[in-house]
């Protein structure tokens, strides 16, 4: 909300600037900045009358105007605007003026006419963004006078963003009052006084609603002449709060709004038909809004409605059909209180927004009605004349917004100082709360109609803090009460994994949570996802179920930037539907890896291409001190090359996936060498055996290299749990050291080595023991696999 | 006499091949030549034999010195040999040390993680436990134990993302976790949550997707002064610099009294000035009623901040897009 600086300073003036007076309101918590009403003021344009215009001799569109501009002699000014026309009012500016933007005016020739100046718009002026034709001014002004002091000009704009419960200040009077009450000064409201009825009848009003609507008050003013124009003064108030002038009951009504924050409407009493009626709009029922869009409302809106249906949706807008025209004489007008959750939930379902539906979801005071219906009966009488019929109430003003107990000690205990006992009420005071001692460090607190927003004890305690100042309350150095906490030490934190990957050469990423769900449909077919109703863009619809999808996009991404290589991973939740109609969350770890083996460097050559095996090597050492309870089976992914693709389990449960991205998926990622995937439940990869260490053995281990003739489809796997099994108790260690494929073997055969490792923890072995235990292992392997010892 | 002056000539020329020796192999040959069972000296020592006992063991006692001379002679020269043979070949397995390291280049974390990191180390040693819960969550939790009913106008300050056919959303903020915690748990309650959150927000200073440490202090006694303290203590450390903090009165539906909590920063190529940094205030006693804590006999404080807004202001990135672009050029950076 933008607020005029001499407008607030007529309510109550402090004699400190207008930087002064902001920084004051933002220390009090309303966000407020002091801003020049423009950066590019007109200089040196005057208002004047244009005594005649007549066609220009030789162009159609241009007229030759003699203007009035306060000096002995008219002028003579050539201007091309559509409503120059003799007897109104408008700004010249006259040769030496200097417009926005720079420039300066001189006498000219148009056309063969000279012209003293020229006649301006007020986007010319930079008073507007828009609109044609020259300025209207008041017909009452000065010719001569300068237009900065005719328009008041001279002034500066409070731009305030205002935090959802102070709705109260969302006017003058409700910034004045706080002003008010942070400098410690009377306030000067303008008099209000009731207006004289006449004899005209009053208007039906039926509330069928209380509690939608607690409070109406309305009445018709008659007679009100049709071509009276809004006052410059009204006009740039208005103007300055970004609200454009329309016609002057409806700049009546806004300038109400926004001098009391009240919001009004005024209807026109020939378009009424019957008694107005506050009521639940019917199912079906339609209505056409002043901004054009049609409703259809449902049984929840509030609506004012006469016998012909609904005329405005309650606090929200009004509509078309009942609105004020050029032809209006007779006016209904309305101020009410209206419900903010109905309010609320109206504007939300039919997306209308407006500075009524702004203010009544804030909350509006509930006494304030009948005082704006007489200040703007007062204005539409000063401005367009008529009589006043008698006002029309139903329902009640409460007296006060509360009454709230206030204990001294509560303070304290909130705020974690002192604050003098006499003082409290003193503070609250100036807000206008009376407050009333109860017993010893105990007040009744009674809240004015207009700070409906404190409610509870909490409420006034933070009013109390804010009069005193948030900056007088000293810090308070530690009194903890903890408890303590320690991680268990067999659950690794997420954080040391992190660690894990980074020291190989892993690049952390954080991607969004949701992803595309084209891409996700190819990673990760036929997994059902969580989708977002309000996405901020198609790509961005599904909750991912997989890390690979951001990988895979960031993968894209940086290859398109020149990268070459990458090792990526990331940590975070997947998501999925639960079967219960919620969701389960998964926190995964994710890697991608693309590129050559290492980086590019001297003395490696030739490059290899990253392989699985050198992936696998990164995960067993995540694994760490874990590694024996995971194993890699033969696993099928549909986002997965068929033949390299594992399946990672822990103490024989589903934990991941290792594998080399499908080739038919290469191309359509617009990826083009081999890319290994990995993901990883991340809490499947925390957990590790607390240490136990055994004894140092004390006496030397035998060691026997075997290589094995093996049919292809025998797996390192199976042939080393075959070996350890033979192996007996001596056999502590089975290692794979080599892997043969060529001449000397038969076809679909390979050779693998493997070193055994003898040991017994109390003696040195002897030959015979450990030959009778290799013996035993190469009978077992060519008993069970069909494998021979080579050579 | 004559053998004294043999011996003497000997003794010299011996000396002088020693010196002259090559290498091993020569050495090795003059001392096959000297002292082997052929050798001069020892042909010498076989003729003490024939001599008369007084001459016997001048000469004998002379002989043998000359031996030993030539013996210790010898072993020197093949010291001097093998250690220049080594030097050589040392010399020519020689390395350019200025040639890079071979091997992995160093990954790196994001820096929103190690942001983190940073802000959960300082508050974990005040007595901050971290805590985690779920990012897609119910309104119950996101909204109405926080005070923040259907209608309240600041849900419209959170933008909130919806599932589909369901009531659950994306939490706003990470509050639900002190939610789900403050219903676990009674009082002494010390936490922060960091995490995810989302809301429908996306330009140069906004991201659907960003992160927040929120925390809770619940004891019996807590107030604004307490919050005040930790929170300075807090940025002083994660800056590593005195910082000048100012609180605001401010209002969030979940506190009571609320603050702003701005800093005194000087942006790149500025002026100092405020910046608003984080919200805060005082636990609303609805809070502590909705999960089962008695607000009479409890208080609380609670904050919230914007992860990637601090890691804005500690490593001078004025983009949030970068954070999640993910280019390696930016995230190399964080090595």
């Amino acid at each position: 909300m933008k607020i005029s600086e001499n407008w607030l300073r007529e309510w109550v003036n402090p004699p400190v600037s207008a930087t002064a007076l902001a920084e004051k309101l933002n220390m009090a918590g309303l966000e407020c900045e002091a801003e020049p009403l423009s950066t590019d003021l007109p200089e040196g344009v005057v208002v004047a009358r244009i005594l005649s215009a007549a066609p220009h001799p030789q162009a159609d569109r241009l007229r030759v105007c003699e203007v009035d501009a306060g000096g002995n002699q008219p002028l003579t000014i050539v201007c091309g605007a559509a409503n120059a026309r003799a007897g109104i009012m408008v700004p010249a500016a006259l040769p030496g003026a200097r417009l926005p933007g720079g420039k300066v005016i001189d006498k000219a020739v148009l056309r063969g006419v000279e012209s003293s100046g020229m006649l301006c718009s007020a986007v010319e002026l930079g008073l507007s963004d828009k609109g044609e034709g020259l300025l209207e001014l008041d017909a009452t002004a000065s010719p001569g006078e300068l237009l900065e002091k005719h328009l008041g000009l001279e002034d500066r704009l409070f731009n305030l963003e205002l935090t959802p419960n102070r709705g109260d200040c969302l006017s003058v009077s409700g910034l004045a009052r706080e002003v008010a009450a942070l400098y410690s000064m009377p306030l000067k409201p303008p008099a209000i006084r009731p207006a004289v009825v006449s004899g005209l009848p009053g208007k039906d009003v039926i509330v069928e609603d209380a509690q939608g609507c607690p409070h109406y008050v309305g009445r018709v003013v008659a007679g009100l002449n049709p071509k009276a124009r809004t006052p410059d003064w009204m006009r740039e108030r208005l103007r300055r709060s970004g609200i454009r002038a329309i016609h002057p009951v409806v700049d009546i009504t806004n300038y109400v709004l926004l001098e009391l924050g009240q919001p009004m409407h005024g209807f026109d009493c020939a378009q009424l038909a019957g008694a107005v009626r506050v009521r639940r709009a019917r199912a079906g029922e339609k209505l056409a809004l002043l901004n054009e869009q049609t409703l259809s409302l449902v049984p929840a809106d509030l609506v004012i409605a006469d016998n012909s249906g609904p005329l405005v949706l309650a606090g929200v807008m009004g509509g078309t059909a009942s609105g004020v025209t050029d032809t209006t004489t007779e006016i209904f007008l309305e101020a009410a209180c209206f419900d903010p959750e109905t309010v609320a939930a109206s504007g939300r379902r039919h997306k209308v927004l407006s500075d009524s539906r702004h203010r009544f979801e804030r909350g509006v005071d509930p006494a304030l009605q009948r005082r704006a219906l007489e200040r703007a009966t007062a204005l539409v009488k000063q401005i367009c004349g008529g009589e006043a019929g008698p006002v029309v109430e139903v329902g009640r003003a409460p007296q006060y917004a509360a009454t709230i107990r206030l204990r001294h000690p509560r303070i304290e205990r909130l705020l974690g100082c002192q604050i003098p006992a006499l003082e409290v009420p003193e503070l609250l005071a100036r807000l206008g709360l009376e407050t009333q001692a109860e017993a010893a460090g105990t007040w009744r607190v009674r809240v004015p109609t207009h700070r409906y927003d404190l409610r509870i004890e909490a409420d006034l305690v933070e009013e109390v803090g804010r009069l005193y100042g948030y900056e007088r309350i000293a810090p308070r150095a530690y009194a903890v009460s903890l408890t303590p906490f320690a991680a268990p030490e067999t659950q690794l934190p997420i954080d040391s994994l992190r660690d894990s990957l980074v020291a190989r050469g892993y690049q952390e990423v954080v991607t969004y949570s949701f992803v595309d769900p084209r891409l996700q449909a190819q990673l990760n077919p036929g997994v059902a996802a969580v989708n977002l109703d309000n996405p901020i863009a198609e790509t961005m619809a599904a909750m991912r179920t997989s890390l690979w999808s951001g990988l895979v996009a960031t993968w894209q991404y940086n290859r398109q930037r020149q990268q070459k290589r990458a090792r990526l991973f990331e940590c975070g939740a997947c998501y999925a539907p639960a079967d219960d109609g919620g969701t389960r969350e998964t926190l995964r770890l994710g890697g991608l890896a693309a590129g050559n083996a290492l980086p590019e460097q001297w003395g490696s050559k030739p490059e290899r291409i990253v392989d699985y095996y050198d992936i696998k090597a990164d995960l067993s050492a995540l694994f760490g001190s874990a590694l024996d309870r995971f194993a890699f089976e033969r696993g099928s992914h549909p986002a997965l090359h068929p033949g390299r693709c594992a399946r990672i389990l822990r103490d024989g449960n589903p934990a991941g996936w290792l594998g080399e991205l499908h080739p038919r998926l290469v191309e359509p990622l617009d990826l083009s060498e081999p890319v290994i995937l990995f993901e990883l439940d991340a809490d499947a990869a925390r957990g590790v055996p607390l240490p136990a260490p055994a004894p140092i053995p004390e006496y030397p281990y035998s060691r026997r290299d075997l290589a094995f003739e093996l049919p292809e489809a025998v797996t390192a796997e199976e042939l080393v749990t075959v070996v350890r099994n033979a192996g007996g108790a001596l056999l502590k260690t089975v290692l794979p050291f080599d892997l043969y494929r060529g001449p000397g073997l038969p076809e679909g055969f390979k050779s693998m080595a493997l070193g055994l490792i003898f040991q017994e923890h109390s003696r040195t072995l002897n030959i015979q023991e450990v030959e009778a235990a290799v013996g035993d292992v190469t009978a077992a392997v060519l008993a069970k696999l069909g494998a021979s010892v080579r050579g | 006499m004559n053998l004294e002056l043999e011996l003497d000539q000997l003794s010299g020329t011996a000396a002088e091949k020693i010196d002259a020796a090559a290498d091993a192999r020569a050495l090795e040959q003059l001392r096959v030549e000297l002292l082997g069972k052929k050798g001069s000296v020892t042909e010498l020592l076989k003729q003490l034999g024939g001599m008369a006992p007084d001459q016997r063991k001048a000469f004998g006692e002379k002989v043998n010195r000359v031996k030993q001379d030539l013996s210790d002679r010898l072993e020197r020269k093949s010291t001097t040999l093998s250690e220049a043979e080594l030097a050589r070949k040392l010399a020519s397995q020689t390395i350019d040390v200025t040639l890079p390291g071979r091997g992995e280049a160093p990954g790196a974390l994001h820096p929103v993680t190690r942001t983190i990191r940073r802000i959960e180390s300082i508050f974990n040693s005040m007595g901050f436990e971290s805590v985690q819960g779920p990012e897609i969550e119910d309104d119950w939790h996101n909204f109405q134990a926080l005070n923040i009913p259907e209608s309240h106008p600041a849900r419209a300050m959170q933008d909130t993302f919806y599932v589909l056919d369901g009531s659950r959303l994306l939490r706003t903020h990470t509050s639900p976790v002190q939610i789900r915690t403050m219903k676990r748990r009674q009082p002494p309650i010390r936490i922060i949550c960091p995490g995810r959150v989302y809301r429908v927000d996306f330009d140069r200073t906004h991201s659907p997707m960003f992160h927040q440490v929120e925390g809770l202090y619940v004891a019996e006694n807590v107030g604004l002064a307490d919050l005040k303290h930790d929170l300075q203590q807090f940025l002083s450390l994660f800056f590593e610099r005195p910082v000048e903090a100012l609180f605001r009165p401010s209002y969030f539906p979940f506190v009571e009294p609320g603050a702003d909590v701005h800093m005194r920063w000087a942006l790149p190529g500025q002026e100092p000035r405020w910046l608003e940094l984080l919200g805060c205030g005082v636990v609303h006693p609805n809070v502590l009623d909705a999960v089962g804590i008695d607000p009479e006999r409890y208080t609380g404080y609670a904050f919230g901040m914007g992860v990637e807004r601090l890691a804005m202001l500690r490593y001078g990135v004025d983009d949030l897009r970068l954070f999640f672009n993910n280019d390696l050029r930016f995230l190399e950076q964080f090595r």
